[in-house]
């Protein structure tokens, strides 16, 4: 029993040496060597100042940009020290009341659009942070921007279409626009 | 369901079936009793390590000293990562200054990690040191899957030896399952993920400007730091701008690979695999759920190799695929069909080339519905628990495919090592019950099943059972255990028995609106992990000691064989019929009640 005992604390301690430390180490410095952008936070950097990450979403409500997924982080959304969903069960009436309200914020700002809200749109996302919206969410909203920021439809699609991704290897996931840096690119002066 | 869905199942499945026969043959030779090309690699470093600890590495351990063995590491691993957690704030590489946690949340954690459960608490990026994630978390999601495989491997020489004393040795099989199988493919999914953009470093939070300021309502605190209150008792609010957003960093990739490949499941981020830096795009999404039932699955195929007959891996394969695939088109579907209740406010669920469609609460876009599904299903099934969507957003149908594959045991896949000696359980029943029909004494790999063999397999088949149902009946007739409950009616009840379920099968996952770190459920869940864990392995290492203590009977007219679809088929029938008449009654209070409230409401037009 002892001479277990001494044996169970020593291969802990070298194997929590090798799997709790080296192996951490050795992971970070070749993370670090070969995909050091990525290993960082894929960080956004305008004029040398990170902006945000292009992996991590931002809260929008001003109709001139484009809204992400409704994000379920407390205190405030897109909290991305406090990750969180609302993990609300589907037939939970607060769901079907924050829906309502969501939609009733994106006809607000556009009553002139009727079609059916995509679906992504007014529901909270797993992490709260999710970067993207589908390409249907982004379509749904293409008009109210264009309109609001006075530029014609054609140089809206241009944008939404340079960051949307498609099904990565034509198979996996699905196609999702990034709306952080759409804004951004909404935002940067005409030519950049 | 649309075509792309069946696509990326089809994908999906296709390479992970052709991984199982190289990395099954791989394992085969990691632990085999002879040395081969494979374990000369590490020949010197393994020697070393022996050599540091006291160890000779040809003890041959009976059962009971193997048991011993694998029981005080486990609990020495329980005390070192309770340890990490209460001293964090002393202690280095805390550039967040996060302070002690509390100890039953501590020990619920230690509890959790050393039994491979991976139920968490807590928050990652709120809560825990990088020291804490990487010493005491990471090393223990090592430690728990190679102590997983090590049993198993143990179990099998019980059907593979003849009239022998011994097991093999647990060091060593610990070492060879740390040096030689999870440490190498770790590193390599590790560089993989960073690639794809999960981070890798030991940097502090980045706080970084926001595009648009928001402003948000906080308490109003007095110099105590209490919240003041007005003269009616609310709370007194002020409006906060939010101009910045703080990055969370550490080095999430290299615990994220182990935690996926050891069917650990424990994110370094609150939202695990749904976190853009611990899943960032599709291709991370499909290496993190290959990983969860890659070893599992490969295992199969160890096993057969080892006792010397494929077809003997293959068959149990094929009872888990057999219960997997439909358990698994049957949630993709409910996902995709979207909530009803949602339909009549104007809300566009219809799947097309454009969106994902369907249930699109708690699930992120790049994985859109049935990437949320595949994983759903993989990591329920596998005893892993990490999930990239929030089941507790599932609609009825589909958070009922999660709970249920946990309720059969963790044998379908099951968890690295200890899925497999499940199925052993559960095999040994069958083919107890084939021979009580026919009137013979039942043999499995041409060992004969006598009473101790079949009192240990129902052991390990019913303790997991017997846990579920009485912790979720505590937690129910407790007012502490109810106050968690986060949504009203049937679905409440359903997060009290999927927490309960999760962690008396070492499984991990949570319908996470449930508010579990209270020292009531921290102590419930923590005494369920434990006890599902521990005293089962330990049945199945005495099923195996008696087992190899035995000589072996040739085949013969009247050997029930264990490889045809015959015995398939009588394998599925006794794990759903033990899972489904232990589980039924629970689960129509909760996700089939719910489902039957659902449809009644639309029907009458709410």
């Amino acid at each position: 029993m002892f001479k277990l005992l001494r044996q169970s604390f020593m291969l802990l301690l070298v194997l929590t040496m090798i799997t709790g430390a080296l192996y951490p180490l050795a992971a970070t410095g070749l993370a670090q060597l070969v995909f050091p952008h990525q290993a960082n936070g894929s960080l956004i950097v305008r004029d040398g100042k990170p902006v945000g990450s292009s992996l991590i979403g931002q809260s929008f409500t001003d109709p001139k940009y484009f809204w992400g997924r409704p994000s379920a982080t407390s205190p405030n959304p897109y909290n991305a020290a406090s990750s969180s969903g609302s993990n609300q069960g589907p037939t939970n009436p607060a769901l079907a009341d924050a829906v309502k309200q969501r939609i009733d914020a994106l006809r607000a700002v556009d009553p002139a659009n009727t079609a059916p809200v995509p679906v992504d749109l007014v529901t909270a996302s797993a992490s709260g942070l999710d970067p993207q919206i589908s390409p249907a969410a982004a379509q749904y909203q293409v008009a109210r921007v264009a309109r609001l920021r006075h530029l014609s439809l054609a140089q809206v699609q241009s944008l939404v279409r340079r960051y949307t991704q498609g099904r990565q290897l034509g198979i996996l996931g699905e196609p999702r626009v990034n709306v952080l840096q759409l804004n951004l690119a909404l935002d940067a002066p005409a030519g950049q | 369901m649309t075509t792309n869905d069946y696509f990326q199942i089809g994908l999906y499945l296709v390479v992970l079936l052709l991984l199982v026969k190289p990395l099954g043959s791989y394992m085969a030779a990691v632990f085999s009793d002879t040395p081969n090309r494979v374990t000369r690699i590490g020949a010197g470093s393994e020697r070393l390590i022996y050599r540091l600890c006291g160890i000779r590495a040809d003890e041959d351990m009976g059962w009971k000293r193997y048991a011993l063995a694998m029981l005080l590491f486990n609990v020495l691993g329980v005390l070192v990562v309770y340890a990490l957690q209460r001293l964090q704030l002393w202690l280095p590489l805390n550039p967040q200054h996060f302070g002690a946690v509390s100890p039953d949340s501590s020990i619920n954690t230690a509890i959790s990690f050393a039994t491979n459960t991976n139920w968490q608490g807590y928050g990652g990026e709120s809560t825990m040191s990088y020291l804490t994630q990487m010493l005491g978390l990471a090393v223990q999601n090592f430690l728990s899957a190679a102590t997983g495989i090590a049993v198993l491997i143990a179990v099998i020489r019980g059907f593979s030896r003849r009239s022998a004393k011994g097991l093999g040795n647990f060091w060593v099989d610990l070492t060879r399952s740390t040096l030689y199988l999870l440490l190498p493919l770790s590193l390599v999914l590790t560089l993989l993920l960073v690639s794809q953009g999960v981070v890798q470093n030991f940097k502090p939070y980045l706080s970084v400007p926001v595009v648009q300021a928001s402003t948000v309502s906080e308490p109003v605190l007095d110099a105590a730091g209490n919240p003041e209150k007005d003269a009616a008792g609310n709370a007194v609010m002020k409006p906060v701008q939010v101009s910045t957003q703080t990055l969370p960093m550490g080095p999430a990739a290299s615990q994220i690979a182990i935690k996926q490949l050891g069917t650990n499941g424990g994110g370094f981020f609150n939202v695990n695999s749904a976190h853009p830096f611990e899943n960032p795009t599709p291709l991370s999404n499909f290496l993190e759920m290959l990983s969860i039932l890659l070893i599992p699955a490969a295992l199969c195929y160890t096993f057969g190799a080892m006792v010397g007959d494929p077809r003997q891996g293959w068959s149990l394969l094929a009872v888990m695929l057999v219960i997997f695939i439909p358990l698994l088109l049957i949630c993709t579907a409910a996902e995709q069909a979207g909530n009803p209740l949602l339909t009549h406010l104007g809300v566009d669920q219809h799947a097309s080339a454009m969106q994902a469609g369907g249930n699109m609460e708690g699930k992120e876009t790049r994985f859109g519905i049935v990437n949320s599904t595949i994983w759903a299903t993989a990591t329920t099934a596998a005893s892993n628990g990490s999930v990239n969507a929030m089941h507790d957003s599932f609609t009825p149908i589909g958070g009922l495919i999660p709970m249920g594959l946990m309720q059969l045991g963790e044998v379908v896949f099951g968890g690295v090592g200890s899925g497999l000696y499940g199925m052993f359980a559960f095999a040994v029943v069958a083919v107890f019950i084939a021979g009580l029909m026919v009137g013979r004494t039942p043999e499995y790999l041409g060992k004969k099943i006598e009473a101790f063999e079949m009192k240990m397999a129902s052991l390990a088949v019913l303790i997991p059972c017997a846990l579920a149902l009485i912790g979720t009946a505590i937690a129910v007739m407790s007012a502490t255990g109810v106050e968690g409950i986060a949504n009203p009616g049937a679905h409440g009840f359903s997060e009290m028995l999927y927490a309960v379920s999760s962690a008396s099968n070492n499984n991990g996952s949570a319908f996470a609106g449930l508010s579990a770190n209270t020292p009531f459920w921290n102590v419930l869940l923590g005494v369920c992990m434990f006890l599902a864990r521990f005293p089962l392995a330990i049945a199945m290492l005495a099923m195996a000691g008696a087992l190899a203590a035995k000589r072996h009977v040739p085949e013969s007219a009247g050997t029930l064989p264990t490889h045809t679809p015959l015995f398939v088929t009588l394998l599925v029938c006794v794990v759903i019929v033990v899972g489904a008449l232990t589980f039924l009654p629970a689960d129509a209070l909760g996700p089939i009640a719910e489902q039957l409230m659902s449809a009644h409401s639309i029907s009458l037009g709410h």
